[in-house]
């Protein structure tokens, strides 16, 4: 453990960007997600009608989870932010472990660090420090922000708590993952899908309704920040479980940091064939890029299976009390609540697709990072040919991906409506017309990469900004203008598909990959 | 002969750095050419603008007939090219990266590539993660050596191989050599390079201070010379060229301009010589020399 401080001087010095604007994201929507419930749901009448509402649908329950106390502005806040604060705070500790742990091992840096007086364990210990203390002060921060807009201490505590051990537990399961494999984008992949088991499994406890599996939340470390009820009865003693999970995992970890060789995994890579088939460089952008494709694919598909088989109840909700409609208008709604429910998904699902588009797509500066690229564009491939390799898996990728989510979701719900013929299309179709907005995201990543090489990271600030204008601004009420920032503002809303949106979509998309093009080919390579 | 590389007045800067200062350096078909110099001299620089992977700030650069920047793709048919930090994708196996490289460059002599795989005792069934770094450059090596091409670049392309390594690297670039293939070989093994480099050209600070053959630079160096004379070493000191005299009664050690060495040898027999011991300059103290200027 000697020299851990050390290193985590040296990560918060790598870190002293991204760290900050992490805090600032997750404390700030607190705190503007609380000013804009306020506004919208200031009756006590208009909270009880929207509490009955969420908790008697379905779709609301596995998206959101269940609305435990309606009767405080505070109950409103854990159910609009809760489970989403989680997932961010969930995000944030894994790259932050993963970037200093295998990531670093990786590059061959801890290597050298492993060479001075650094004890075997400080570079584990330094990451689960910094991510882990990253969550308690962004918890403590929207406990603040929260008591700061005029909400009871205790609730305010329990949410930031809540958050924050959702941050630890992520900790300890990224510093698990970091120990598996040699490559860190194989640790990502796994802490990332099991988050995503995290949010499904509360998803589908949510949603389960009285006399279903109503305990898978408690298998969920997002689940347990709904068991804490915060601003309700405020169970303090549930946040025990991830408190014990996180000190398991990074044991575990330190644990098996102790019985393997620094720079390998656990599982021993096994040699492969001698000789290669790949003669080209598109051959050498799907082998290195389908694995990842073929995750992403299925992951969507799983969400697109979940969302699909809770649109039924949506509908069933409506005809049972269509006076409900109104107020679930106000959250972001259509006429029509199963369309209004698919308009969102499918946005949902669009934004998910956005992020594998741009990380497909920076492909290309990890290789060129990493003077993978160098003797790849020393052969007769041209600077053109290099790019299109990646480009276009990404581009194709991308609705590789939506298709897939847009097939579970068709698939499902239209076995259980009984009309697979009609559904299955149009879901497809709901899905796909998201492409052309995660495009121009795309586009926006290729013409920094192209341009401001140096700036590609910044790819990462636009998605961010997209899903954030995209799932809150609504709800925090922001302006048009605002909203209008985002590309998926503008992707038409299921069922009135118009392609004119798209279209114009599609060319800002083609212009900035032009554009990203040509400015790489003018540029000289550079890490 | 014609010139396989050419380059002149060649300026690349990186923001307040200048890595190329008017650069001019001059590589004929068919021979082995040594580029030399310290680190940050700007040799992988260079390198990277004869590939088209750095655009020059100015001067000309021609590559086999062709201009680097312009003609990239075509050029890159007829030559091949091992990288100073050879990167291997993690889960390609060293013979994947091979035969892509191989294939991408039009094709891969199969028979060439399983000698030169036994040569160099490397087993192309590792993944990429898992090779040392000579063994990284070894996989370059071999992709480049087993084209078919006009034009070898390697930028120090040995510095992680074992002594046994470097002897089986020094016969296949002969063979190379034989087959009447151009060679640049930047390298910091001095001993590679007297062995192996028909000429060589000396790069400090962005700029080629010294081109030519072995001999030709020797010229320009002084010869170590230590001698036990009959009498006392009279006039020596005031001679030119003669340069760290020491003097211990009868005994003499200095160093001497190779020009001047004529003049020095008739001023020693003058005074009786016992015993004489010339070392001709080494190429360490050729390098050194250019080296410790820049300081």
């Amino acid at each position: 453990m000697i020299g851990t401080w050390q290193l985590v001087r040296l990560a918060l010095r790598r870190d002293r960007v991204l760290l900050p604007v992490w805090v600032l994201f997750l404390v700030g929507v607190t705190y503007s997600t609380t000013t804009a419930l306020e506004e919208l749901y200031g009756s006590q009448e208009s909270r009880a009608l929207l509490g009955l509402t969420a908790n008697a649908n379905s779709a609301f329950l596995a998206m959101l989870g269940p609305l435990h106390d309606w009767s405080s502005l505070g109950g409103l806040v854990v159910w609009r932010w809760g489970v989403f604060s989680g997932l961010f705070i969930a995000v944030m500790a894994m790259l932050v472990v993963t970037r200093h742990t295998r990531a670093e091992e990786e590059a061959g840096r801890t290597e050298l660090i492993s060479a001075t007086v650094v004890g075997r364990h400080a570079p584990l210990a330094a990451a689960v420090v910094v991510a882990g203390g990253t969550s308690l002060l962004i918890g403590l921060l929207q406990a603040l922000a929260l008591i700061g807009a005029d909400l009871a201490p205790a609730g305010a505590f329990a949410f930031g708590l809540s958050t924050a051990s959702v941050g630890l537990v992520f900790t300890g399961v990224s510093a698990f993952t970091a120990q598996l494999s040699e490559n860190s984008r194989v640790s990502n992949a796994v802490a990332g899908g099991f988050l995503g088991v995290t949010y499904l499994l509360r998803a589908a406890g949510d949603a389960a309704g009285e006399s279903g599996p109503r305990w898978l939340t408690w298998f969920s470390p997002i689940g347990w920040t709904e068991q804490v009820r915060s601003f309700g009865d405020d169970r303090f003693w549930v946040l025990l479980i991830p408190l014990v999970a996180f000190a398991g995992l990074v044991g575990v970890s330190a644990y098996v940091v102790t019985r393997r060789d620094v720079g390998l995994g656990l599982f021993a890579a096994r040699p492969g064939p001698a000789r290669g088939s790949i003669g080209s460089p598109s051959g050498l952008a799907w082998r290195l890029q389908k694995g990842s494709l073929i995750g992403w694919s299925t992951a969507l598909f799983g969400v697109g299976v979940i969302y699909g088989s809770v649109a039924q109840a949506v509908g069933q909700m409506v005809r049972d009390n269509p006076a409900l409609g109104q107020v679930v208008q106000r959250i972001g709604g259509a006429d029509a609540m199963v369309d209004a429910f698919f308009a969102t998904v499918t946005q949902l699902l669009g934004l998910i697709s956005s992020i594998y588009l741009v990380q497909a797509l920076l492909r290309l500066r990890s290789e060129e990072t990493s003077f993978r690229a160098e003797p790849v564009l020393a052969t007769p491939v041209s600077r053109w040919g290099w790019v299109a390799s990646h480009a276009v898996f990404a581009l194709v990728g991308g609705a590789v991906v939506l298709a897939s989510a847009g097939l579970g979701l068709g698939l499902v719900h239209g076995l259980q409506i009984d009309d697979l013929g009609a559904v299955l299309p149009r879901m497809l179709g709901a899905a796909l017309v998201q492409l052309p907005a995660a495009w121009v995201l795309a586009g926006v990543a290729l013409l920094l990469f192209g341009v401001f090489p140096r700036l590609t990271g910044v790819s990462w600030a636009v998605v961010s900004v997209s899903l954030v204008l995209t799932l809150l601004g609504p709800t925090l009420g922001l302006d048009q203008w605002v909203l209008d920032v985002s590309p998926f503002t503008h992707v038409p809303k299921y069922p009135d598909i118009t392609f004119g949106p798209l279209a114009w979509l599609t060319a800002v998309a083609v212009l900035l990959l032009v554009a990203g093009f040509a400015g790489f080919r003018r540029r000289d390579l550079t890490t | 002969m014609t010139s396989a590389i050419s380059v002149s007045g060649l300026v690349k800067t990186f923001g307040p750095t200048r890595a190329l200062d008017d650069l001019t350096l001059d590589v004929q078909t068919g021979e082995v050419h040594g580029f030399l110099g310290p680190n940050g001299a700007g040799k992988s620089t260079t390198i990277r603008i004869l590939l088209g992977l750095l655009r020059a700030d100015s001067g000309t650069a021609r590559l086999l007939g062709g201009d680097p920047w312009k003609d990239t793709a075509a050029l890159h048919r007829r030559l091949a090219y091992v990288p100073g930090d050879v990167n291997l994708w993690p889960n390609l196996t060293g013979g994947e990266v091979i035969d892509l490289l191989g294939r991408l460059r039009g094709g891969v002599d199969r028979v060439r590539r399983e000698e030169l795989l036994e040569r160099f005792e490397l087993d192309p069934r590792k993944k990429g993660r898992t090779y040392s770094k000579g063994n990284r450059q070894k996989v370059a090596l071999v992709a480049a050596l087993a084209s078919d091409v006009e034009l070898l670049i390697l930028d120090e392309p040995t510095s992680g191989l074992d002594p046994l390594m470097e002897a089986v690297f020094q016969d296949c670039v002969n063979h190379e050599r034989e087959r009447g293939r151009t060679v640049l070989l930047s390298s910091h093994i001095l001993a590679e390079v007297e062995a192996l480099c028909d000429r060589v050209s000396i790069i400090r600070g962005g700029h080629v201070v010294e081109t030519g053959t072995l001999a030709d630079l020797r010229h320009l160096t002084r010869t170590s010379i230590s001698a036990e004379l009959a009498g006392p070493p009279d006039g020596l000191a005031g001679l030119t060229g003669v340069h760290d005299l020491v003097v211990e009664g009868n005994r003499v050690r200095f160093e001497v301009d190779s020009d001047e060495l004529d003049p020095v040898l008739k001023q020693l027999v003058a005074s009786g010589v016992r015993t004489l011991t010339s070392q001709p300059p080494t190429l360490e103290e050729l390098f050194l020399r250019h080296y410790e200027d820049a300081k």
